[in-house]
């Protein structure tokens, strides 16, 4: 049984110089040994193999961040559930309500968004966000 | 084992506030995009309703007051004051914000559900007994808080409070969270009780300076969340961009309540190594006062004014902090219920002169308002004497209160500093009584509208609020001073 505070964490630390060494390993390993090709087509970005085509630095509508966002938001709520399936046989009809509260929020929150339009991706959404 | 985790029903009618509040707010969401644009007033009726209704209802569960979801939440006199404060606060703020957002041609439903959540959070977080909850309850409040900022979209001053706020705001709250996560990493528990008796058992081994750093990240997070210094800089550019009426709330609601989760947890979790802590708050709080004052000296805008006012208000509230004694935390309770009824009167007045798009927000715009509007001169004038803390007025026993208890700890030096500052605040202050009264009327006095309903109640409720603290605060006080043991 570890009884100083330094021993109690002595193998975190070693976890982080393991974790490091590997990392410079492979880097290095690679480094030292592997074989450097240089020319054109080797300097491009990597599109999933396909040429590469206009810039990278477009301008893009403000709906793909709306999207993100509501995307990341909806799907972290998501999460919720598996702790809950874990559970829900000791707590019974109560885990059951409890969930069912829950959705009903999100459900109100998925209304709100589509009802302002915020899922609209041509122009009714854009109007409807406008001030009236 | 999960058995216990079911609340009682007993448990369920202590959270009936938040209950009340959140429903209500949650309607708002639904019906906003469903209703037209003739039936805007509705949202703010039914806000009014609502808080009532909370108001009420944080009254009645007071009569068996004990914990609530596995002692996560503890309903107990401090809790009810808070939560009579903060929901309070939104009634004084949706009041004038009927006129307000007419004026501005802004949405109401968003508005008066973000305002319902940011109450709901700041419930949580007075009524919280361990640090996930009052970290809930802080995001809570504070994400509301910061939408409620940048609320009129098209104005570039607004984006940038909002943006300000958000930035230093997601910060400070994650100084918060570190203090915490190292508190449970020591420790073992987020329960403030757990906690202390951890700290006063003398189990932590080789790590109470770990304690004491929590504590000081703690420090940094909820200063922030008060506006003390030295983390005030956001203050005045999120007051000025922001809404009046949400500037009014934001130095009111999330406040008393970043205030309230203050004292719970240096009083409670930390009162073993309150020796050290003490120098801290004590030159946050000299720091605040001093910095507060001077600068609002030099502003001639009136929204920054207030802003720096509203620093140098936490200050005061800090010295009863540093005080460390029940009559501190009751001192700090009855500042904190006069502060938010004169600051928030002050700002409706604001709002109300400011007129659309906020066109007259300098100081020199208020002059010869005595004259055009006599009642709301009269009423604005309640309220700043107040704030320099004139006797009859709320303001001036908070300051005594605070003062007399920072005596009793002995804190001599801080006490007459407070003074000292107490006195140089009057200059400002004055300067919009002098402007008011003995200059001829100006553009902005000469275009203001005649009073709404709803302004009128938002002005004469924070003054009687003002004068009764002021004749009678026996009664708020005796019941913050029984309500003070709970934080020990």
């Amino acid at each position: 049984m570890p009884t100083s505070y330094a021993e109690t964490y002595f193998p975190v630390l070693l976890q982080a110089v393991i974790a490091m060494a590997v990392a410079a390993g492979m880097l290095g390993a690679s480094y030292l040994l592997g074989k450097r090709v240089r020319n054109r087509v080797k300097d491009m970005p990597y599109e999933c193999g396909i040429e590469p085509t206009g810039s990278a630095r477009e301008r893009f509508s403000v709906k793909f961040y709306l999207v993100g966002m509501l995307f990341i938001l909806f799907d972290i709520e998501a999460i919720f559930l598996y702790p809950w399936a874990v559970v829900y046989r000791e707590l019974k009809m109560f885990a059951f309500l409890e969930m069912l509260v829950f959705i009903v929020l999100i459900l109100s929150g998925f209304f709100y968004i589509w009802k302002k339009g915020a899922l609209d991706w041509g122009e009714t959404g854009e109007r409807r966000f406008r001030k009236p | 084992m999960y058995a216990s985790l079911v609340p009682t029903s007993a448990e369920m009618i202590r959270f009936l506030p938040e209950l009340i509040l959140t429903v209500v707010a949650t309607l708002f969401m639904v019906l906003d995009p469903l209703l037209g644009r003739q039936s805007r007033h509705v949202y703010g009726h039914f806000s009014i309703l609502a808080l009532l209704g909370a108001m009420a209802a944080a009254v009645y569960v007071y009569r068996d007051p004990g914990a609530a979801f596995s002692g996560m939440l503890m309903v107990d006199g401090f809790a009810t004051f808070f939560r009579v404060v903060v929901i309070g606060v939104g009634i004084l703020t949706v009041l004038p914000s009927y006129r307000y957002l007419d004026r501005e041609d802004a949405e109401t439903g968003e508005y008066h559900a973000l305002l319902l959540f940011s109450i709901v959070g700041q419930c949580v977080m007075v009524t919280a007994n361990e640090l996930i909850m009052i970290f809930i309850g802080l995001e809570i409040s504070s994400i509301a808080s910061y939408v409620l900022a940048g609320y009129l979209r098209d104005d570039r001053r607004a984006n940038e409070a909002a943006l300000k706020y958000f930035l230093l705001g997601s910060f400070a709250t994650a100084f918060f969270l570190y203090g915490v996560a190292l508190i449970y990493g020591m420790t073992g528990s987020t329960n403030l009780a757990t906690v202390r008796r951890a700290i006063l058992g003398g189990s932590l081994g080789s790590a109470p300076i770990f304690i004491g750093v929590a504590a000081a990240l703690m420090f940094v997070g909820l200063g922030f969340k008060v506006s003390g210094a030295p983390f005030q800089i956001w203050a005045p550019d999120v007051y000025q961009g922001a809404p009046t009426p949400v500037a009014a709330f934001l130095s009111a609601g999330p406040k008393a309540a970043a205030f309230a989760i203050f004292l719970r947890i240096f009083l409670t979790a930390f009162q073993p190594i309150g020796p050290g802590w003490e120098p801290l708050v004590w030159v946050s709080a000299l720091a605040s006062m001093t910095l507060g004052n001077f600068a609002a000296l030099t502003q001639s805008n009136i929204k920054r004014l207030l802003a720096y006012s509203s620093i140098a208000h936490a200050g005061y509230v800090l010295v009863a902090l540093a005080a460390r004694s029940n009559v501190g935390t009751a001192a700090a309770m009855f500042y904190m219920a006069a502060y938010a009824f004169m600051n928030i009167g002050a700002f409706a007045v604001v709002s109300h002169l400011s007129g659309k798009g906020e066109r007259y927000l300098k100081v020199e715009d208020f002059a010869g308002l005595g004259a055009k509007q006599p009642g709301t001169a009269a009423l604005l004038s309640i309220f700043l004497l107040s704030l320099i803390g004139v006797p009859l007025t709320g303001g001036f026993f908070g300051k005594f209160y605070i003062f007399k208890a920072a005596l009793d700890s002995h804190l001599v030096w801080l006490t007459v500093l407070g003074l000292l500052n107490s006195a140089v605040a009057a200059y400002y202050y004055l300067r919009i009584l002098v402007m008011m009264y003995m200059r001829e009327p100006g553009e902005a006095a000469s275009r203001i509208q005649p009073l709404t309903p709803g302004l009128r109640a938002a002005l004469v409720l924070p003054a009687l609020g003002t004068l009764v603290l002021g004749i009678f605060p026996g009664w708020v006080l005796d019941f913050a001073g029984r309500s003070s043991v709970f934080v020990r």
